[in-house]
């Protein structure tokens, strides 16, 4: 979706501000933030790609706004409604009021040393090999979905080379919804500044995106 | 905490202490009614956080780009395939599931962004900085690389090229720096003194031998 996550290309944000020594934590509830957000994950009642959207489709004021953690809890609030773990009632009471969904898994302490290293790795075999070659010249889709996609509006209708075969992962733009993982095979593409941005573009400059089969065409 | 108040965005250019004290009491509430309703372990939570205060950090990463300088075969398992080569020095697991390396050379400057979110390769780096997260950083690294780096303090010369890499899949990307002049004979303990954290995403460069002196 074209939400205020989107942010390639975008103006006006201003200068990057780097902090000199920056601690890992800016709060404490941001460290709760992150692990309450990394529980909820043991639950297997979403998937990685469910919780960015959720997050994308919060307001763009709001978005842009907000810290990162912040972003975060408010997705995190969304889906503990949407798949019945909490409700709105006991989000504003801070307490529970009666009996939720029970989730496939809770992450016990002991659990998060195996649980972090294992990580969720996202490629899957396909079957048919891959449609493009390392060399060929490809055209993204243009398109503008209301659902979750990670073809960013910046690299949308744009002509570009496959540059490598990356493997074959999990098809974000149905697994969001619940549509399965239908996995295709990425490509890392390659672009000219010049074709994204256009005149005046830096010359000198390339940007490489990572992007599934059916994101691309034969130029 | 009197120092991140609201308003603080304006004259920081910060952007991370906005809402404060509002979150600080949400994720409370959170916390309690999820812990309340055996949904999750406050444990757990203690042990998340430590591993990433603690355990896994840009060190990591800096004895892969380390390893690299010195052992031209390990350079070339991380070229072909990163993720068993990090693998091979105990740096696995969340957001490093898919890695790639990629090297910067005389000719060609890297730099990693996620424009869409924040993915960044947590195995090897550990969790992101803020800049990495904010709305500056990801909206310009892909349309103003050298404004951005010039930020860092690094000003490219003209003739180098420069390539964004555009986190959009589950592949996460290290950067190899080059090996600083100088550092012949070093030990890998002694180089990796020199990788920093900003010269893996790409916006510095390893230091000189001399600037850690």
């Amino acid at each position: 979706m074209n939400g205020p996550h989107d942010l390639g290309g975008q103006q006006g944000f201003g200068s990057i501000a780097p902090e000199k020594d920056e601690p890992i934590f800016h709060a404490e509830w941001e460290k709760r933030a992150l692990g309450i957000t990394l529980s909820c994950g043991a639950f297997g009642a979403w998937t990685l790609d469910e919780s960015r959207h959720a997050r994308e489709c919060l307001p763009p004021a709001t978005y842009l706004s907000a810290s990162y953690y912040e972003i975060w809890t408010r997705a995190l609030e969304t889906l503990l409604k949407r798949h019945g773990f909490a409700t709105q009632a006991e989000l504003d009471a801070g307490h529970g009021l009666g009996q939720g969904r029970e989730p496939r898994g809770v992450l016990k302490a002991e659990m998060v040393a195996d649980v972090l290293a294992r990580g969720g790795p996202c490629d899957r075999p396909v079957e048919a090999p891959p449609r493009f070659a390392v060399g060929e010249r490809v055209r993204t889709k243009n398109f503008n979905p209301e659902t979750h996609t990670r073809l960013p509006r910046y690299a949308r209708g744009r002509t570009g080379v496959v540059e490598a075969v990356q493997g074959s992962f999990v098809f974000p733009d149905d697994n969001a919804h619940g549509k399965g993982e239908n996995p295709q095979w990425v490509y890392s593409v390659v672009f000219d500044a010049v074709e994204i941005w256009g005149d005046g573009a830096d010359p000198s400059l390339t940007i490489a995106l990572d992007l599934w089969e059916s994101y691309i065409f034969p130029a | 905490m009197s120092e991140h108040r609201h308003g603080d965005l304006s004259e920081h250019g910060h952007h991370h202490d906005n809402h404060f004290s509002d979150m600080e009491a949400r994720v409370k509430a959170l916390e309690t009614l999820l812990t309340e309703k055996g949904l999750i372990d406050p444990a757990a939570i203690d042990a998340i956080v430590e591993t990433y205060e603690t355990k896994v950090g840009p060190r990591n990463g800096a004895g892969v780009v380390a390893k690299a300088w010195v052992d031209p075969a390990f350079a070339e398992w991380l070229r072909h395939d990163a993720t068993a080569a990090i693998a091979s020095l105990g740096f696995a697991g969340r957001q490093g599931e898919h890695m790639r390396a990629v090297f910067n050379t005389p000719a060609t400057h890297n730099l990693v962004v996620c424009t869409l979110c924040s993915c960044y390769p947590w195995s090897v780096l550990g969790l992101p900085p803020v800049w990495y997260k904010a709305p500056p950083y990801r909206s310009r690294a892909v349309i103003d690389p050298r404004g951005v780096l010039a930020e860092f303090g690094l000003d490219l010369p003209a003739d180098k090229k420069v390539r964004v890499w555009d986190s959009t899949a589950e592949l996460r990307y290290l950067v190899v720096p080059e090996r600083p002049d100088g550092t012949e004979g070093f030990s890998e303990a002694a180089l990796a003194a020199l990788v920093t954290r900003d010269s893996m995403i790409g916006t510095g460069l390893a230091l000189s031998p001399e600037a850690v002196r």
